[in-house]
């Protein structure tokens, strides 16, 4: 089949629409080889001489290392626990569904629809009378139970894609539950496992309200250390943009390595 | 070997009872079909062998074995699934070896299996691609390869050339029949499609509304259905129907009088048929034949020529269709209209309740 062409007024519509979009990250990335002082010039100014000092200070300063450390232990050990319970549940709510399985899914997922901070006081406390204030492991369980209704959305979508009579024959083959997951539906789900897991891993990495609130020097990660520029000793915009470009490269180029399982497993479901 | 007993086998769901009573015994090496229309139960009844729906009342024996409990994979029996269900991410190879390699068969022996198999269903040559860089007869064959490399006792066959076109159909279906008798194993075959279940099948099990209506050899059900609905369902084109009630002529006999007040003179009913009663007569549309005087007539609506034989479709005045079927090339038009007399040594007979009262076709 051949590809349909773009219409010109269209191709020049869609080019702004994601210029705009991408403008704010390439501000931050602008900005952060600027000094301070050409950071608050006003007009701004668009050429300058590059520097790299902001760098240089975000990164001696204040431990990006170790804000860099917890933001990939507790997103890859959130993410890998969120796998590891939604692959269960998620089997059993697409092959053997019980009346209230689709209920449940909602209700799973009207937990997204609740503004976090409604349940921050009982959170905070139950950190605080746990020990858990300040670790990763708070981190790494408060953020996999958000990623988990999406999660096991995800690979529900993917397994109810997934021919029932497969694993009825697989079954007649002499396949039992647990083989089944091992040769049909690892393999078969796999992209989906993928993807789920990729959009886990990033939003987690991005999660920015819990980590503020729930760590402060130990276990904070990239987002709670970009926090930390807006301090009360003021804005420091080149710094904060500096700071802001370390956090959010590592997930970006990890992102857009990804991005064709990402956008497989965001659309899956929507056509056969 | 394999015999299967089903002793009042049945199928209840939290409110409706998807099967009743199905007493059926199904002798080694013997093809038997499970025909009747959609919803009927044959699908539900095929599985609930296979093991993979429960069977909530009654007994499954296999080979003298209570099997209601056994798991699917221990019955010792093979499934081909209507859409071939083949493992997307495997080879064909892989495909037909799964279940020996589920069994802890050495990769050797699955090896020489797959291959003998392969060779039976012509499917050398692309043992080591994938389901979808085949055609649909080819992915039909090698559900039906992954079976026979089990060595089952048994094959449970759910509608398995539905998928496929006209052409390949009726292909497939020789090859099935050969298989069945190269293999000689039972066979349990379920499909829609009456055709496929009077040219396979040693015996039919006729299925409605989850209730076994009749089981018989192709022609016992052919020529002596037990009711009106079996009588409809076996044959194309279908049974002529033509209700009235039971008469008796002036020249002794007995005859059935018609809305509109023909008669038609039929074979004596073995016992009494009262007087008056309510009857329904059948018979086949190869039985009527283009008379100059007969009983029912109409005008042609429809002619179809199908080379060796033609079908007419005449409008009855009193209403419906009659199908005559003649090898007569008869200078009919459509619109013509024509007088049909019947051959009363082929007329059946129904009851009331659409049960058969007597059949004049013999044996």
């Amino acid at each position: 089949m051949r590809e349909q062409r773009a219409s010109l007024p269209g191709a020049v519509i869609a080019w702004v629409v994601a210029f705009l979009m991408f403008f704010p990250i390439l501000w931050m990335l602008v900005t952060s080889f600027k000094t301070e002082a050409q950071a608050i010039a006003n007009p701004p100014l668009i050429i300058f001489r590059p520097v790299l000092e902001s760098f240089a200070a975000a990164l001696s300063q204040s431990g990006y290392i170790l804000f860099a450390e917890n933001s990939i232990i507790v997103s890859l050990v959130s993410t890998a626990l969120a796998i590891a319970i939604a692959f269960p549940a998620a089997y059993s709510m697409a092959f053997q569904p019980g009346r209230r399985t689709q209920d449940m899914l909602v209700w799973m997922l009207s937990t997204k629809m609740l503004p976090p901070v409604g349940v921050l006081v009982p959170i905070y406390i139950i950190c605080r009378d746990t020990g858990l204030l300040d670790t990763r492991t708070a981190l790494v369980i408060v953020d996999m139970l958000m990623n988990l209704p999406i999660v096991v959305w995800m690979l529900f979508s993917f397994f109810r894609d997934i021919p029932k009579d497969i694993l009825e024959a697989a079954h007649m083959d002499g396949a039992g539950p647990r083989r089944q997951m091992i040769y049909l539906l690892l393999p078969l789900a796999s992209p989906g496992i993928a993807s789920a897991a990729l959009l886990a891993i990033i939003l987690s990495w991005n999660e920015a309200f819990w980590s503020i609130n729930l760590t402060a020097s130990h276990a904070g990660t990239l987002a709670a250390y970009i926090a930390r520029y807006s301090a009360p000793e003021g804005l420091f915009w080149a710094k904060l943009s500096a700071a802001s470009v370390l956090a959010v490269a590592p997930i970006l180029i990890f992102g857009s390595l990804a991005q064709r399982r990402l956008v497989r497993g965001l659309t899956a479901g929507a056509v056969k | 070997m394999a015999r299967l007993e089903l002793h009042q086998v049945g199928k209840f769901y939290a409110n409706f009872e998807a099967i009743e009573a199905v007493e059926l015994t199904i002798e080694d090496r013997e093809f038997v079909v499970f025909v009747g229309p959609s919803g009927c139960g044959k699908s539900t009844l095929l599985r609930m062998i296979a093991g993979l729906e429960e069977i909530t009342s009654g007994d499954l024996v296999i080979d003298g074995v209570r099997a209601n409990a056994i798991p699917p994979d221990k019955r010792g029996l093979a499934m081909v699934f209507q859409s071939y269900a083949l493992y997307p991410h495997m080879t064909v190879a892989q495909n037909m070896g799964f279940a020996l390699k589920m069994a802890g068969v050495a990769k050797a022996e699955i090896a020489e299996k797959v291959q003998a198999a392969a060779r039976v269903l012509q499917l050398e040559a692309v043992l080591s691609r994938r389901p979808r860089m085949l055609s649909g007869g080819q992915r039909q064959r090698v559900a039906i390869g992954r079976a026979i490399v089990r060595n089952p006792k048994g094959f449970l066959f759910d509608e398995p050339l539905s998928n496929l076109d006209a052409a390949l159909r009726v292909q497939m279906r020789t090859e099935l029949v050969k298989l069945h008798q190269d293999l000689a194993a039972t066979m349990i075959y379920v499909t829609h499609d009456q055709v496929e279940a009077m040219t396979m099948a040693d015996r039919i099990v006729v299925l409605n509304k989850g209730h076994v209506e009749q089981v018989g050899t192709p022609l016992e059900l052919y020529r002596r259905p037990a009711n009106l609905f079996v009588a409809g369902f076996i044959g194309s084109p279908r049974m002529n129907f033509f209700q009235g009630r039971a008469a008796r002529p002036a020249n002794g006999g007995m005859a059935l009088e018609l809305a509109g007040g023909r008669t038609l003179q039929v074979p004596a009913a073995a016992g009494a048929v009262a007087l008056g009663s309510p009857l329904t007569l059948g018979i086949r549309p190869e039985h009527l034949v283009l008379a100059d005087a007969g009983p029912l007539g109409g005008q042609v609506d429809v002619i179809e020529h199908l080379g060796a034989e033609t079908l007419l479709y005449v409008k009855d005045p009193i209403g419906g269709t009659i199908v005559v079927r003649t090898d007569d090339l008869a200078r009919v038009r459509p619109g013509a209209t024509v007088s049909i007399a019947l051959r009363p040594d082929r007329v059946s007979l129904f009851d009331d309740a659409g049960k058969a009262i007597s059949h004049a076709t013999p044996d």
